[in-house]
Parts: C-alpha cells; structure tokens; sequence
C-alpha cells in the first residue's frame, strides 16, 4: 500500500504532540536549551566569583614573562594557562575578570535601552495622535543614525569610562524597543479588555501599568534576550576601536585589541582565546533567545 | 503612486532634520567643542580665539543656522589633522568603502539567499539544520573577529592573501567576507522564513495543483516571492554595512570611510569624526527613501495604487 | 453504463504529528463514484474531511499526511500506483481544482495571462499566438469582457468575483474530465454567488466534465448536484441522488441537517441547531462518530462504529439504524 503523498500541497504540520502526564512546565524544562543556559550560568559565576577564580591579578603583569603560549605549547607555563600578553598579564585571569566586564555592562544597557524603548513605546501606541507621531519621526531618525559610528562619536565625545559606556549603548539601541513594542501595544488596544478599561474609566496611567505593561512582557523580554548579544558585540567592537573600556582593565574586545599587533608575529592566543569567549557569550545569548521566542509564542512551535 | 514617493520623501527630509539636530546638540551639550579643536593643555587665550574663530560664541540657534548653511555648502570644517577639508576627505574615501560594502553585499547574498531557501524548501532536514546553525553562528561572531581569523589563517599561516592595504582584487578578498558574513547569516534567516511563508500561501498551492513541476513552482513562484523582502533588507543594509565596516576596514587597513573615522577619532581630528557620523547618518535616509521609492515600482500592488 | 470516471474505495488519509503519537483521521473509510458528465456534491462541517479527500484524489497532502489505505481509480487507472511525474501530468490537465478564496490563489506578482497561460504551456506545449487565442477565448467563456485587457493586468486589480472566474478560467484551461470545486463561492458576494454557479453549470455542460462540488452549504447542492454525499469527521454517513436524499434522508446527522436549513414559507421564532460540538478528529469517541449528538442514537451506536448498507437505488447510509432496509 502506497503511504506516501505523490508531493506536498503545502507545510504545515500539525501542532506538537499532546504533553504526558507530565505537567506543562516541567516538559518546557525539558526542551529548554541546557548548553546556553549552561554558558550563561557559568558566565554569571565567573563574573561574580572573578576575585576568587583567576589565579592571577589581571592588571599587573610580570614582564620578564611577556607573551608566554598557552601551556599546551613548547615555551608555556603551567603558571599562566593560556598564557600571558605584551605586558606579561595572564591571558586567563584577564578573561575572567573581562566577564564581569562585559557582562555588567552589556546587562545594564540592555536594562537601560529597554526602559527606555519600552516606555517610549507604550507612551507613543497607547497615547496616539500627535505624541504618537513626534515619538515616531524621532524614532526614525535615531535609527537612521549609524549604530557604531554613532556610537563611537559619542565614546569620543564623553570621558572613557563604564558608566558612559552603558548610556552610550543603551542610547544607540533603544530604538529597537520602541518600534516593537509600539507595535504590540497599539494591536493590545484593540482588545476588549483594554477597551473595557478605558470605558470603566481607568486613568490611562492605570491602564498603561496594569493592563498593557504586564501583556507587552514576553516581547520585551524577548527582544532583551536578542539584543544582549547585540550589545556585547557593540562593547567588544568599541573596545576593539579603542573607545570602550579604557586600559589596563581587562575587556575582551580590549585584549582583542591589544592582541592585533602580535597578530603577524604568530602570538595567536591573544586574538582566538577573547574571540572564543565573546563568541560563546553571544551564541548562547541568541539560542536563549530564539528559544524562548518560540516558548513564548505558541504558533511559532509547528514549524 | 506620487502620493506615496511624496510621503516618503517628506519624511525622509524630517529623519535629516532631526538628525543635524540631534548631532549638533550632542555635540554642544557635551561640553567644549572648542576643547576637542585644540591640543591638550592650551591656554585659556587660545580657547577663546578657537571659539571667536570657530564662532562658537555666539547663541546656539544662531551656530545652528550656521552649521546647516554650511552643510548646505559641503562645508564640514577643516580636518585638523590633515589640513583639509573634511568633506572632500569624506568624499576621497568613499569609493573605497562603497566598493567594499558591494562586494561584501554580493558575497552574503549569495552565501545567504540560497542557504536560507534551500533550508525552506527541505524543512527539518538536515540540511535546515546546517543552514539554523550558520545562521546563528553568523549572528554570534564579531566581524572584526572573523577578520582577525582569517588573517590568521590566510596571511599569518598559509601566506595567501594580503593582511592589509588595497589595490588588488585579493585585498578585498577577506574584508568583503568578514564584512559580508554577519549579514549572509541574516539574509538566511530572512530568506528561510519568506520562503516558509511563501510554500505555505494559498497561491503556492494553486500552483501545485495546476500541474506544475515542483522545480517550477518553487523556482519562479515562491522564489520570486520569499526574495523581496530579502533584497529590500539588503538595499537598507547596503548603508548599514558601510558604516559597520569601521572595525573591519580597521583590522585591514582598507581605506575607507570607516577607517576615516576611526583615523578621526584616534588623532582626534573632531570634524572629520562629525562629518563621517552625518554623511553616514544622511547616507542610511536617502538609501532608504530611494529602496522605498524602488519597491513602488517593483511591487505592482503599490504601483497601481490600492 | 459508462465507465466510471472516479471510483473511490475505502480511502483513508491519515495525518501524523511530528512525532508520530498524534493521529488524526482526516479520511476513514471513504467510498464513491462518480460518472463522466456528473455532478457530485460532498458536504459537511469545516472538518470533516470534505477537502482532505479531494486533495487525497490529487495526492497532494500536507506534510503530516499519509494515505494509509483504500483504492483510487481515475478513467479506471489506479491513481495510487502512480508516480510523482505521473500524477503531476494528471494534475491540472485531467483532474482540476479550484480553491476558495481568489485573492489568495493568485499570484500577486504576476499578471492574469501569465497565470492562466501556465497549465496550457506546461501540460499542452501551447504557445505564442495559439495560447494567445486560447487565453482570450478561455476569458470569453468566462464571460470576462475585453480580455486583451484583462490578461496584462494583475489580481489586485480586478473583483472579487472577476478573479474567482479567472480561478475557474485556470481550472478548465486544459479541458479537465474532472474538476474539483471547493467551495468556490463562500468567498463571494451572495449577489455574484448565483451568477457563478450558474457560469459553472454552463461551462460543465458545454465541456462535458464531471464535478465534484464541495461545500457547507446544501442550498448550493439542492441546485448544482446530481448525486451528494454527507461527510461527518472524516467518514461519509451518507451518499444519494440528489432528490433522494433531500426527501428520504437516512442519516440522523443528515436529517438534522436539513433540519437546521431555515425554510422561507415554514414560520419558526426559533432557529434549530444540532447539539453538541463535532469531535476533536485526533480523539473520536469508539462506534459511530456522530453517537454523542445524536438524537436517536442507541448502545449500539455508541460501542462499534456502523458499516455502510444500501438503503435504496444508489443510496447509501452508515447507521446502525438503518440496518436490514
């Protein structure tokens, strides 16, 4: 008996298979991503326990042990791990307190543009009319500004320091925020029960704080978990230009940096070992993301 | 039609305006900009003659109006550094970055589109599998990263390729694709899901029942389709990736407008850093306003008017 | 007695979730025929499997489904032995379909004439000024006036009811022996709907092809079809000529509903509905699916599943009732 189709009429699939006896949210558990979240965890350890984890200081270096290769090598030490840069510093501990670094700051901006884009947003969809169009053509405009170059003139512009650095990213990319939860808020009004609200004679700051913020969450959320990544990125490449964490602290995109110019010379564990943190990083921030995009967003879970 | 290139135009001139505006007070607000013009360390005398020359005296409305008509007249101020004018140096380097960005544009579309539509076409295979991860990957690693990378491999180790510098075709070999490579990896997920939505579309199905070979079908039916918002992304990125390609023309000393600024910003040469942040800002408005204009006519629904 | 044109035995056409635990029913035990020249009206709830079957006749299923029995027979070739190229030149050319909703069939990008043109490229190798006379005279028969017009422009730029005669155009542009209309009026206006019908009629009486109607609406039957069947929860319950079963309807469900079809000169201040909800396809209760809302429904019904018996010429119910007639 022929049991397959000649061709396909079109894609869709029917919907997942109905749970077991497990309860919902023990089998979402079970599907999560374990490997990002394994990362991300550890990330958070090591930037907390920094102090405690890196053998050594990551700001003074020993320089009659400059640019010593990983311990793996012909010249390393099991002194210095992954070994050590032009200022004799260990590449390892330099790493782990570069966690705490990037992980601070990128969470902050992040908290930062979201604040910010999530307010703009509910402001501008809730409120409509000429709020409404002022918020968007400024909108606009900012994302019609180069990110990294953007970014860069106002690193030169203010004093080299962390703080600026989370208000510089969080200033570049709350546009993101505000488009899309505008969005969401303005096809949220529509629904009854907001309607309901308004006609009950809530004051619309009541209905913008119970009734949409709690709804327009999971997007947020989402678009947080997207643009961590994002911003990490941003840090490093604003590191690596120079105009992020200022030296000796140790950033990755800073060593990177730093790493260049014994690029020719063969001293490649300056330039992998920082990559290989950011990328690990960001991947992980992106898997969580998409993950918890389709979680959230149960039509998304067919395909 | 007209309506619509009207509107678009229109606010297009706004997103201008409030561009210069914003430039202008950030840079105003954010202290002395007399102070960025000078050497460290310079007298208070000096100060004052930069700011008398530089008319930054005078009230901010008034330096405002001047920064537009000189913008209006190319005038962006004399780089310090080269002793130029910045908008001629601007205008020096750009065939260099608009050379870079269109060949890291074609490398990522043709890398992006057909991995993206290839994973559409075979869902949940593994081939849709190998497209997801390098999608990801792509998102995840920083270009200058990739740059790095490959110069490690392809200069440091193997000798093929130039580290740095232009000229050749081989120059633009791997800043193109370090450039180009986080976009492929979007353009995947962006063709990937078009096409999804296209293979599930009503007239998809028409298609299929008229008879037709599932070659044709996919090839000009749904490709057609799934392909536009791809190429509009990529029009509206074309900017983007100019001014992305700081870092990249950066790691191999191509000379660009990016590497202008990062030259800007390293001798500290305030002007020319001001002009690569408006022309580029400028750039993205009117590359956008001319995909928008592009897409009225491609697109016979807006053509026509609806 | 002519030969059959279709001959459907015991289809069924399953659909498996992703991981294969979840199975619905689409099709269960399907059986019909159906002549050359005639008109075949099936109905029955979203659901039920009216549409899954005649993408089965076409083996075109979506990606979960299997035809996992039964026989198909096509001018008495078996249609489940053929390959994909096979059934791909049947398509289209011998057995046709049109969807419902116009808008969507089409293809916004291309224009009319290209969209009609490509049956007749693909599967009659026309082309140039031949396809050219053909295409104007396909939008002649379906009365689309000034068609060199027409076919340069593109959907978006005609009516509702000009672009569901463009889908009719495309379905009988390669002289099909069968074509399958699914629902082709639910999208349009109640004014036009008759208009439509009536141009189908025409078209299937001057080409001589056989239909297959499918639809919720039985006034639609009443006045297109020859011979209907009733489908509930992808089982046929009932099949007869027309007349037959609008008179002496067998099926309880069929009964309800003709019932629940508001008549003009009959006054009611209340409007009759069946009871219940039709049942989740992945979960049918055992016995007759339609056991839970029916109103004569005895232990029988409800413990195994009826088989088909013949309750008069050509006319068939699956109940348990009905057995011994």
């Amino acid at each position: 008996m022929d049991s397959s189709p000649a061709s396909v009429i079109d894609s869709v699939v029917l919907s997942a298979d109905r749970p077991s006896r497990w309860s919902g949210l023990l089998r979402s558990f079970y599907e999560a991503p374990f490997v990002p979240l394994l990362i991300l965890v550890l990330l958070v350890l090591t930037a907390v326990g920094a102090d405690w984890l890196a053998p050594h200081d990551p700001t003074i270096g020993n320089l009659r042990a400059r640019y010593l290769p990983p311990v793996w090598e012909e010249r390393g030490s099991s002194e210095y791990l992954l070994g050590t840069d032009h200022m004799g510093r260990d590449v390892l501990s330099r790493l782990i307190h570069g966690s705490r670094i990037s992980l601070v700051v990128a969470t902050a901006a992040v908290l930062l543009a979201g604040v910010i884009g999530t307010t703009l947003g509910i402001l501008s969809g809730f409120r409509g009319g000429w709020i409404d169009q002022v918020v968007m053509r400024l909108t606009d405009a900012w994302m019609a500004l180069p990110t990294i170059s953007f970014a860069i003139l106002l690193a030169a512009l203010l004093r080299p320091s962390e703080w600026n650095l989370v208000v510089i990213l969080a200033a570049v990319y709350w546009t993101r925020y505000a488009r899309v939860i505008r969005g969401e808020v303005l096809s949220l009004k529509e629904r009854d029960f907001v309607r309901l609200a308004i006609v009950a004679g809530c004051s619309r700051t009541r209905i913008m704080g119970t009734h949409i913020l709690p709804n327009i969450a999971n997007s947020a959320i989402v678009m947080a978990t997207l643009q961590f990544g994002v911003v990490i990125i941003a840090e490093a490449t604003l590191s690596f230009l120079g105009v992020g964490v200022a030296p000796p602290q140790p950033a990755w995109g800073l060593m990177l940096f730093e790493g260049k110019s014994g690029l020719m010379t063969g001293f490649w564990w300056l330039s992998i070992f920082p990559g290989v943190c950011i990328m690990l990083v960001v991947l992980a921030a992106n898997l969580l993301g998409d993950w918890f995009r389709v979680w959230s967003d149960p039509q998304l879970r067919q395909l | 039609m007209q309506r619509y290139i009207v509107r678009r135009v229109f606010y297009a001139l706004i997103s201008l305006v409030l561009l210069s505006i914003t430039i202008f007070c950030l840079i105003r607000f954010t202290g002395d900009p007399a102070v960025l013009m000078v050497e460290p360390g310079a007298s208070e005398a000096d100060l004052q003659a930069i700011r008398q020359e530089f008319g930054l005296d005078k009230p901010w409305v008034v330096q405002y109006g001047v920064f537009m008509v000189n913008m209006a007249r190319g005038d962006f101020g004399m780089s310090i550094y080269y002793r130029e004018p910045a908008f001629e140096l601007y205008l020096q380097r750009l065939p260099a970055s608009l050379l870079l960005a269109a060949v890291a544009m074609s490398i990522s579309l043709l890398i992006g589109i057909p991995i993206g539509i290839l994973s559409a076409v075979r869902v949940n295979s593994w081939l849709d599998t190998i497209g997801k991860t390098f999608s990801i990957l792509g998102l995840s690693l920083p270009s200058f990263w990739v740059g790095l990378l490959l110069i490690m491999i392809f200069s440091v180790s193997w000798g093929w390729l130039p580290s740095s510098g232009s000229g050749t075709f081989w120059h633009i070999l791997m800043p193109a694709f370090s450039l180009g490579w986080v976009f492929s990896a979007a353009y995947t997920r962006m063709a990937r899901s078009a096409m999804l939505d296209v293979l599930g579309s009503e007239y998809i199905k028409l298609a299929r029942l008229k008879g037709l070979p599932e070659k044709l079908v996919i090839a000009k039916h749904a490709f057609k389709n799934a392909v536009i918002p791809v190429l509009t992304l990529a029009g509206i990125n074309l900017v983007i990736m100019m001014n992305v390609a700081v870092v990249v023309e950066s790691v191999f000393a191509w000379p660009g407008i990016g590497r202008l600024l990062y030259e800007g910003i390293s001798n500290r040469d305030f002007p020319v850093v001001q002009t690569t942040v408006l022309m580029g800002g400028m750039m993205i408005v009117v590359i956008n306003l001319l995909v928008d204009i592009l897409y009225a006519y491609v697109d016979p629904r807006i053509r026509y008017g609806q | 007695m002519t030969e059959l044109l279709l001959d459907i035995r015991n289809l069924q056409m399953h659909l498996f979730s992703n991981r294969g635990m979840r199975v619905v029913k689409a099709v269960d035990g399907v059986s019909f025929t159906l002549s050359e020249g005639e008109t075949m009206g099936i109905v029955g709830e979203s659901g039920s499997g009216k549409t899954m079957t005649s993408l089965s006749i076409l083996r075109l299923l979506p990606t979960a489904g299997r035809i996992v029995g039964g026989e198909m027979r096509f001018a008495g070739e078996d249609l489940l032995a053929k390959s994909d190229k096979e059934m791909q030149h049947i398509r289209g050319s011998q057995i046709a379909m049109i969807l419902q909703d116009p808008m969507m069939s089409l293809n916004p990008l291309f224009t009319i004439g290209e969209q009609i043109a490509e049956p007749l490229r693909v599967h009659r190798h026309m082309r140039g000024a031949s396809l050219f006379e053909r295409l104007k005279e396909l939008l002649h028969g379906v009365r689309i006036p000034s068609p060199e017009v027409r076919l340069r422009e593109y959907p978006h730029q005609m009516s509702g009811g000009m672009r569901q005669r463009i889908v009719g155009a495309i379905g009988i542009s390669c002289e099909p022996r069968l074509l399958i209309a699914d629902e082709p009026t639910t999208s349009l206006d109640v004014t036009i709907q008759a208009q439509y019908l009536q141009l189908l009629k025409d078209i299937q009486q001057r080409a001589g092809l056989a239909m297959l109607f499918i639809t919720h609406d039985i006034g639609i039957v009443a006045k297109m079809c020859d011979y209907v069947a009733v489908m509930y929860a992808g089982k046929l319950v009932e099949r007869a000529p027309m007349r037959a079963l609008f008179r002496q309807p067998k099926h309880p469900y069929t009964e309800a509903l003709l019932r629940a079809v508001p008549r003009i000169n009959t006054p009611t201040d209340r409007l009759w509905s069946i009871e219940g909800q039709p049942p989740d396809l992945a979960d049918i209760p055992p016995g007759c699916p339609f056991s839970p809302r029916c109103p004569v429904a005895e232990e029988r019904c409800r413990r195994d599943a009826p088989p088909e018996v013949q309750v008069g010429p050509k006319h068939y119910a699956r109940c348990w009732l009905q057995e011994g007639s």
